[in-house]
């Protein structure tokens, strides 16, 4: 069998690679300016809010909100396509960062809802792990 | 104000075919419609002394599109935003005529898109790549049209908006369309079923691609090219045609931020700007040609332009204002069937100007009576992340 694949980010893209470095052990980082506290993500090398760019990583909690979705009912995506309808998702962390994603677990795609508290799960990869998110459990 | 009426277009031409079968290349569209275009003005290929190319033709735009068509212009500017490129063109355009550098510029644009079977307007995904940004989005499966929809259900959180308000900017689209030759045929060409007039229960019972957004919210993927001649007011004065003048111009992006608004598009960036410059407000536009890559695109864009508070757009929309024998509700909305029902070959910017441009020369299928003042606004790239906005003023003598 030679399935298709989910695509997968490179490993040794210069902004992204600490970030995905950080999934193979299941840790989902992003960066925080410790000079003007920005937030930034996707992860890059320099401050987006100032230019001191003192940078450090964070692990975040994992516990998040949907920010918005779409139920994707067509894609011709060699693997995209035998997973409709699927979900994807601008997700926002409690920590701030937003990532785009999918909602996975969902007995029916139906009870996804804007603004549904989510919770991070990981999707295991050879060199890393994707990061989605579930409904939360509590 | 006093507005600046310094640079025109002068010529027009659409490329008439929207599957042309693979029988001509990009490039050879673009040089057809250049053509067509400076003839339309009373020019030839010499009086060219400025280019503009987003580089769909291949090559390197700057250094080849010159040598090919055969001119030697002395502004090149190959900037690429996506749909919005030719907004950002006209702009760049009328600044360089502006400060004495150019007297007569040139844009193309040629695709064949539709013969290449590229997914466009539904199902498509981009490729690979290096960029970060891109390292970090490519793993979801977003496609093309989810990434709109997104945006559309946020909106519909947010401010209440229906699938069935969405549905009157399809619905006026396709009115104008059913009016206008080349785009029923573009329609008969591509195969769309049942072409008529529709209804906004057809639209909202259309087949659902990603939520919220159906099949008839989306654009189609079709050939198709087209060509502009933006001229000094001095060499506008002997140009064949009268001038649709350049009277303001905006140019912003936007991206995703960690707690922004989804629904809010670069357009109120670039309103403000185009509208200020020409010294007139949105209310007093006769024709909106908005680039309508989705229905939810329309909606944002109008809203962010200006033609309603942030969030009235679904109401604002209702009964059918939109269309062309509608005058006193404010603007006609893409009076030639838009991207919706005419043409989508990818990058739609410069059918606006064209379509704008005819309308205030008094040449459209769905002619507004004594249109006299028009805003094209191009999106390039993705509403629902990052995307460019161009907006143009265009007014008539």
């Amino acid at each position: 069998m030679n399935d298709p694949k989910r695509p997968l980010p490179r490993a040794d893209e210069f902004d992204t690679r600490a970030f995905w470095a950080g999934t193979k052990d299941k840790v989902f980082r992003y960066q925080q300016c410790n000079h003007c506290q920005t937030v930034i993500f996707y992860p890059r090398a320099h401050c987006t809010g100032c230019t001191e760019s003192d940078l450090e990583w964070k692990d975040a909690s994992g516990r998040a909100t949907l920010y918005t979705y779409s139920v994707v009912r067509q894609s011709y995506h060699p693997f995209f396509r035998n997973l409709v309808p699927y979900v994807v998702a601008w997700v926002d962390l409690e920590e701030g960062p937003r990532i785009l994603t999918n909602v996975v677990d969902v007995a029916d795609v139906d009870q996804v809802t804007i603004g549904m508290p989510l919770e991070l799960t990981w999707e295991e990869h050879e060199e890393l792990s994707i990061p989605l998110f579930k409904p939360a459990s509590s | 104000m006093t507005q600046s009426r310094d640079a025109a277009i002068v010529g027009i031409y659409e490329y008439p075919l929207r599957d042309v079968e693979g029988r001509i290349s990009p490039l050879q569209m673009k040089a057809e419609c250049a053509a067509k275009a400076l003839a339309d003005a009373g020019l030839q290929w010499s009086d060219v002394d400025a280019i503009y190319d987003a580089g769909e033709g291949g090559g390197m735009g700057g250094l080849t599109i010159a040598e090919y068509f055969g001119i030697s212009p002395k502004v090149i500017d190959t900037t690429n935003v996506g749909g919005s490129s030719y907004q950002f063109h006209a702009a760049h355009a009328r600044r360089a005529i502006q400060s004495g550098k150019a007297k007569v510029a040139l844009l193309t644009y040629g695709s064949t898109a539709h013969s290449n079977a590229r997914a466009i307007g539904v199902g498509g995904r981009g490729g690979a790549s290096m960029h970060p940004a891109e390292n970090m989005d490519a793993f979801a499966g977003m496609t093309l049209i989810s990434n709109y929809a997104m945006v559309a259900h946020r909106h519909m959180h947010d401010y209440g908006t229906t699938s069935r308000q969405l549905a009157e900017i399809s619905v006026a689209t396709r009115y104008h369309a059913m009016r206008n030759p080349e785009a029923v045929k573009a329609m008969e060409d591509l195969e769309f079923l049942d072409i008529r007039e529709t209804t906004i229960d057809d639209v909202v019972n259309s087949r659902m691609i990603a939520d919220p957004l159906h099949l008839l919210e989306c654009c189609m993927i079709s050939d198709g090219g087209g060509a502009v001649v933006i001229a000094s007011a001095e060499v506008a004065k002997n140009c064949r045609k009268a001038p649709v003048w350049i009277l303001g111009s905006g140019e912003a992006t936007r991206y995703p931020t960690n707690g922004g608004d989804i629904t809010t598009s670069a357009a109120v960036m670039s309103g403000p700007q185009a509208f200020g410059e020409a010294g007139v407000t949105p209310a007093e536009m006769d024709i909106a040609m908005i680039y309508d890559s989705f229905s939810i695109t329309v909606l944002a864009l109008l809203e962010d332009l200006g033609f309603c508070p942030k969030g009235e757009g679904g109401r604002w929309v209702e009964g059918g204002r939109l269309k062309f024998d509608r005058p006193g509700d404010g603007p006609a909305l893409n009076t030639d069937g838009g991207g919706l029902s005419s043409n989508h070959p990818g990058m739609r910017g410069i059918f606006l100007l064209l379509e704008a441009t005819r309308q205030l020369r008094g040449e459209s299928t769905s002619q507004v009576d004594g249109a006299k003042l028009a805003v094209a606004h191009g999106n390039g790239g993705m509403l629902g992340s990052r995307h460019a906005a161009g907006t143009i003023i265009l007014g008539s003598d």
